[in-house]
C-alpha cells in the first residue's frame, strides 16, 4: 500500500490502482453520511476533486492522487456511506483508476512513512 | 486553546475520551468515543447526559418578587408576571429593531427568577439586564453552579432513582431537589425534543453527580455534535444561526412564545424592545419565514445553502440556516428562511450544493415527534 498526504491509500491491482481513505482519515471525518462518486470512464488530473464525502460534521473532497482514467467506482458506498467508517482500508474503496505510469507511486509514502506523517 | 475557559466537568470529559473543541469561549466535548451518530441515536432510544455548564445561569432578585418580574417584561415579549411559581417559560431578548438578541429560559422560583442564557451571549445579556433592571433588581451571574442535561425516554427512570419527586414534574416544571447530597435546581425541559431534565448543581457536586448518572446502563455522555443534530431534528433554533439580531420572532415562527398578555389588546400590550415591529408583524404577516426543509436526495444542505424556486431561477428565495444529517430521520434535514410565497409545506424548491441545484421540499417541523411529558 502507498499513501498520500491527503490521507488516501493506493493499492496496485494489475495495471489499475484502487483508491480509498485511511482509517486515520475516516476517524477524523466522523460518521460518513453521504458520498458522491465520479463517473466511470472519466479522465481526471492529479488533485481534481473526484469524490465528495460528507460526514456528520462537514463536507470534504477526495482528490485524484494521479492523472488517469476512472475505471470503476464502489456504488455500494452510495447506499451505505457508513461502511467507510467500518472498513476504510478494506471493502470501502472509492474508485479504481488506470494510470499511464505506475512508477509514479514510487515517490509516495509507504506504511511506515505514513504512520510517521500522522504522528 | 489557552484562552478558553473550562467547565467544572472538563477533567471528566477528558477521562471519558471526549474530543474537545472550542465553542463559545469554552473547551467543550464535541463527541465521545461513541461518535455523533451513535450518541444521537442513544439519546433518542435511552438517555444522554450533556454538560451545558457553559451556558449562563442568572438569578434576578428583588425585595418584592413582582418587581423583578415586571422589570424583566421590559426586555422580553413574554408574560413573566403571569408565570406560576415552579414553572418555566421559553423567551427571547429583543432589540429596538425587533430582532432577537438571545433566546433563554426563565423560571419562577418563588423569591427569585432563574434565567438560563446562551454561552456566547451571556456577558451581553447580563450587561443588558443590569442596565435595565438595576438598582431595583439584583442581577447575579452564578459561577458556583454547573448545568447538566439528562435527556431521552429513560431520563425519568434514571433520575427518579436519585429522587422520586422528579417523576411528578411535568414539562416545564421547576423544583429544588436534593440529589446526591446537593441542592439541585431541576427543570423538566431540555433542547433535544426528548423528555428530560436540566439540572443546576453546585460545582463541588457536579462531577460526582455526572459520574453517578453515567454509571446507569441507560446513560451515555453526549457531545455538542449530537446536541446539534438532536435539536435540528426537533426543529429548535440555534442562536446565531436560525435566529439572530436581524430575525424577528414572527419571522422565526416563535409566536407561540409570545403570550396573549403581551400582544395587541392584552393586559400588558407591548412594552418590550421592538414591540412596534413584532406586534405589527403579528397583525400583518411577514415577508420571510423560518421553515423546515427536507432535501429529496441524500446530500446534506448545510448552513448558507442558497434556495431557489426553480432550477433556472436567477435570484434565490431563501437560505438554509441549519442543515446536516438527521440520524433518527436517517437522511438530511435542514431549516432556513424562505420568502413567504414559497413557505407553504410541500413547496418544491432547489438548494444549490457544489454548483448543482438539488431538489428540497418545505417540510413541517419538528422532523421527529417531541417526547415531552405535558
Amino acid at each position: 500500500m502507498k499513501y498520500t498526504e491527503e490521507h488516501e491509500w493506493l493499492r496496485v491491482e494489475g495495471d489499475e490502482v484502487v483508491v480509498g481513505i485511511t482509517a486515520h482519515a475516516a476517524e477524523q471525518l466522523g460518521d460518513v453520511v453521504f458520498i458522491e462518486l465520479p463517473d466511470e470512464g472519466s479522465t481526471v488530473s492529479k488533485d481534481d476533486e473526484v469524490v465528495v464525502i460528507e460526514s456528520v460534521k462537514a463536507a470534504s473532497d477526495i482528490l485524484a492522487p494521479l492523472d488517469g482514467e476512472i475505471t470503476e467506482v464502489n456504488e455500494a458506498l452510495v447506499d451505505e456511506p457508513g461502511k467507510v467508517n467500518e472498513d476504510p482500508e478494506g471493502d470501502s474503496w472509492f474508485f479504481k483508476m488506470k494510470i499511464e505510469d505506475l512508477s509514479a507511486l514510487d515517490d509516495m509514502m509507504d506504511e511506515a512513512a505514513y504512520k510517521k506523517y500522522i504522528g | 486553546m489557552s484562552d478558553l475557559k473550562r467547565t467544572p466537568l472538563y477533567d471528566l470529559h477528558v477521562a471519558l475520551g471526549a474530543k474537545m473543541v472550542p465553542f463559545a469561549g469554552y473547551e467543550m466535548p464535541v463527541q465521545y468515543s461513541l461518535g455523533v451518530m451513535k450518541e444521537h441515536l442513544h439519546c433518542r432510544a435511552a438517555a444522554g447526559l450533556f454538560d451545558v455548564s457553559h451556558m449562563g445561569q442568572v438569578v434576578l432578585r428583588s425585595e418584592d418578587p413582582e418587581v423583578a418580574k415586571a422589570a424583566l417584561e421590559r426586555l422580553i415579549p413574554q408574560d413573566v408576571l403571569g408565570l406560576d411559581e415552579g414553572r418555566q417559560r421559553y423567551g427571547f431578548f429583543t432589540n429596538a429593531a425587533g430582532g432577537i438578541e438571545d433566546d433563554l429560559m426563565f423560571a419562577n422560583r418563588d423569591d427569585h427568577l432563574f434565567v438560563v442564557v446562551n454561552a456566547a451571549c451571556k456577558e451581553a445579556d447580563v450587561a443588558r439586564m443590569r442596565a435595565e433592571l438595576e438598582p431595583d433588581v439584583t442581577v447575579k451571574l452564578l459561577e458556583n453552579r454547573a448545568l447538566l442535561a439528562l435527556q431521552g425516554p429513560k431520563a425519568e427512570a434514571v433520575l427518579a432513582e436519585h429522587h422520586p419527586m422528579v417523576s411528578e414534574m411535568r414539562f416545564m416544571d421547576v423544583a429544588t431537589v436534593p440529589i446526591a447530597g446537593a441542592e439541585c435546581w431541576v427543570s423538566r425541559s431540555g433542547y433535544t425534543g426528548e423528555d428530560g431534565y436540566e439540572i443546576s448543581v453546585p460545582v463541588a457536586a457536579a462531577t460526582d453527580l455526572a459520574k453517578a448518572l453515567l454509571e446507569h446502563d441507560d446513560v451515555e455522555a453526549i457531545g455538542l455534535g449530537a446536541r446539534d443534530s438532536l435539536r435540528l431534528e426537533a426543529g429548535l433554533c440555534l442562536y446565531g444561526h436560525d435566529i439572530d439580531d436581524t430575525t424577528s420572532p414572527v419571522e422565526a415562527g416563535l409566536t407561540w412564545g409570545i403570550q396573549k398578555a403581551r400582544r395587541a389588546a392584552g393586559d400588558r400590550e407591548g412594552g418590550f424592545p421592538g414591540a412596534d415591529r413584532i406586534l405589527g408583524e403579528l397583525a400583518e404577516g411577514v415577508a420571510r419565514q423560518r421553515v423546515g426543509l427536507k432535501p429529496d436526495g441524500r446530500a446534506p444542505m448545510r448552513e448558507g445553502t442558497a434556495l431557489f424556486a426553480s432550477v433556472g431561477a436567477h435570484d434565490p428565495v431563501g437560505t438554509v440556516t441549519s442543515g446536516g444529517f438527521g440520524p433518527s430521520v436517517n437522511g438530511p434535514v435542514a431549516m432556513g428562511y424562505i420568502e413567504t410565497a414559497y413557505s407553504e409545506e410541500g413547496t418544491a424548491l432547489f438548494g444549490e450544493v457544489r454548483g448543482k441545484r438539488l431538489p428540497v421540499t418545505v417540510a413541517s417541523l419538528p422532523f421527529v415527534a417531541a417526547g415531552f411529558k405535558r
